[in-house]
C-alpha cells in the first residue's frame, strides 16, 4: 500500500461563503441596494409582516422580495398579489438556508425595477441560516409570541447575529405565558446592540416603527 | 438538518485541494468540530457518506471528526471555564461578561491522500 500522505488545510467551512457574501454587500454598496436578510421559524407571520410594512412604504422607496423555500412559490404570490411589488421565488433545493452565492443568483434574476430595498425571506429555521452570511446588509428576525420567550435562550447564534428582533403576534399575548420584558432580556444577552420591537402583523400595531427603522436604514446606506 | 449543506462545502474546498496538489483520490478527510458549533458529528459523517460516495475522488473516503472542547473566558476574573458545563454566568465570580474563546469551528483540519 502507498505511504499516507497528509496535506494539511486548516481552513473554516464557512470562509469561502463568507468572502462572497462581503463582496456582494460591497456591490450592493455601489449600487445603493439595500439587502435585508428576514429569518424565523416557520410560521411566526413573515409574509404577514412583510405585505403590511411593505404596503406602508411602497410609495416612499422602491421595493421587491426574494421569497426562499425548499418547495413551492405560494409566498412569492401571496407577496405580489397584495402589494403590487416584484417577488421572485427561490428554491433552495432540499437546503435549510440559503448562503451568499444563491442570494447572488436570486438577485440577477429579479427583475430589481431599480429596487432601493430587497428582502430577503430565508427559510423558516432558527439554525442553519444564523451560520451562512448571505451578504445582506443587515439581520432582522421575526419571535412570535406563541413560541415562547425563552427562544433567544435556545438559539444563541440566531439573535446574536440579529440587528433586529420583531416580536409579532402580541395581540395574543394575554393568552400565552410569554413575558416581553424577559425576552427583551434573553436577546439583550446575546446581543447588546440588537433593537426589539413589539408587532402584530395581523392588528398592524408597531409596524410603523418597522417601517420607519427599514426607511432610516435605506437612506443611510445609500449615503 | 443543515449538516448536508456543510458536508458540499467541505467537498467544494477537498476537490479544489487535491486538484491544486494533483491528488487522484482522498482516502480521509480531518475535521475539527467545536463542541458548541450546532454541528452533529453523527449527522455529519452519515451524509458525508451518502455525498462522497458520489464522487470518484471520495469513494469510500472517511471522514473523521475532532471534537474542539468549548472555552469561554471571563472578561471580570480573566479565567477560562468549560461551556458546555456553566454556560454564560462565570462559575468564578458569577460574571456575565463573557465570551467563546473556542469551541464553535467548523474546519477542515487535513486531508489524507
Amino acid at each position: 500500500m502507498d505511504p499516507v500522505k497528509v496535506i494539511e488545510i486548516k481552513k473554516s467551512v464557512f470562509a469561502d461563503n463568507d468572502k462572497d457574501a462581503d463582496e456582494l454587500r460591497r456591490e450592493l454598496k455601489k449600487r445603493g441596494v439595500f439587502l435585508l436578510n428576514l429569518m424565523s421559524s416557520p410560521g411566526s407571520g413573515k409574509t404577514t409582516t412583510l405585505i403590511r410594512t411593505i404596503n406602508l412604504i411602497k410609495d416612499k422607496i422602491r421595493v421587491a422580495v426574494m421569497e426562499a423555500d425548499i418547495d413551492s412559490d405560494v409566498d412569492a404570490v401571496k407577496i405580489r398579489e397584495a402589494t403590487g411589488i416584484p417577488s421572485i421565488q427561490l428554491h433552495t433545493g432540499g437546503m435549510c438556508h440559503l448562503d451568499a452565492e444563491m442570494t447572488r443568483q436570486g438577485l440577477d434574476n429579479v427583475d430589481l425595477g431599480g429596487a432601493d430595498l430587497v428582502i430577503l425571506e430565508n427559510v423558516g429555521n432558527l439554525v442553519c441560516p444564523a451560520e451562512f452570511d448571505t451578504g445582506a446588509v443587515r439581520n432582522a428576525m421575526i419571535l412570535s409570541v406563541p413560541e415562547g420567550d425563552d427562544k433567544p435562550l435556545k438559539y444563541p447564534l440566531m439573535f446574536s447575529i440579529c440587528d433586529l428582533v420583531l416580536v409579532n403576534k402580541i395581540d395574543v399575548l394575554p393568552w400565552f405565558d410569554f413575558d416581553l420584558e424577559k425576552c427583551k432580556e434573553y436577546v439583550r444577552m446575546r446581543n447588546p446592540k440588537a433593537r426589539v420591537l413589539p408587532v402584530c402583523a395581523k392588528t398592524g400595531e408597531g409596524l410603523d416603527a418597522f417601517a420607519q427603522w427599514l426607511l432610516d436604514e435605506v437612506r443611510e446606506w445609500k449615503r | 438538518m443543515h449538516e448536508l449543506g456543510i458536508v458540499f462545502y467541505i467537498i467544494k474546498d477537498v476537490k479544489q485541494v487535491a486538484e491544486e496538489n494533483h491528488v487522484g483520490h482522498v482516502s480521509a478527510v480531518v475535521m475539527d468540530i467545536g463542541e458548541v458549533s450546532t454541528v452533529v458529528p453523527e449527522y455529519l459523517t452519515d451524509c458525508w457518506r451518502w455525498a462522497a460516495d458520489k464522487e470518484e475522488l471520495l469513494k469510500g473516503c472517511e471522514l473523521k471528526v475532532n471534537t474542539v472542547p468549548a472555552v469561554t473566558f471571563c472578561d471580570d476574573c480573566r479565567q477560562e471555564y468549560e461551556t458546555v458545563r456553566y454556560g454564560r454566568k462565570c462559575p468564578h465570580c458569577g460574571s456575565e461578561h463573557t465570551w467563546l474563546l473556542r469551541g464553535n469551528e467548523v474546519e477542515i483540519k487535513e486531508i489524507e491522500v
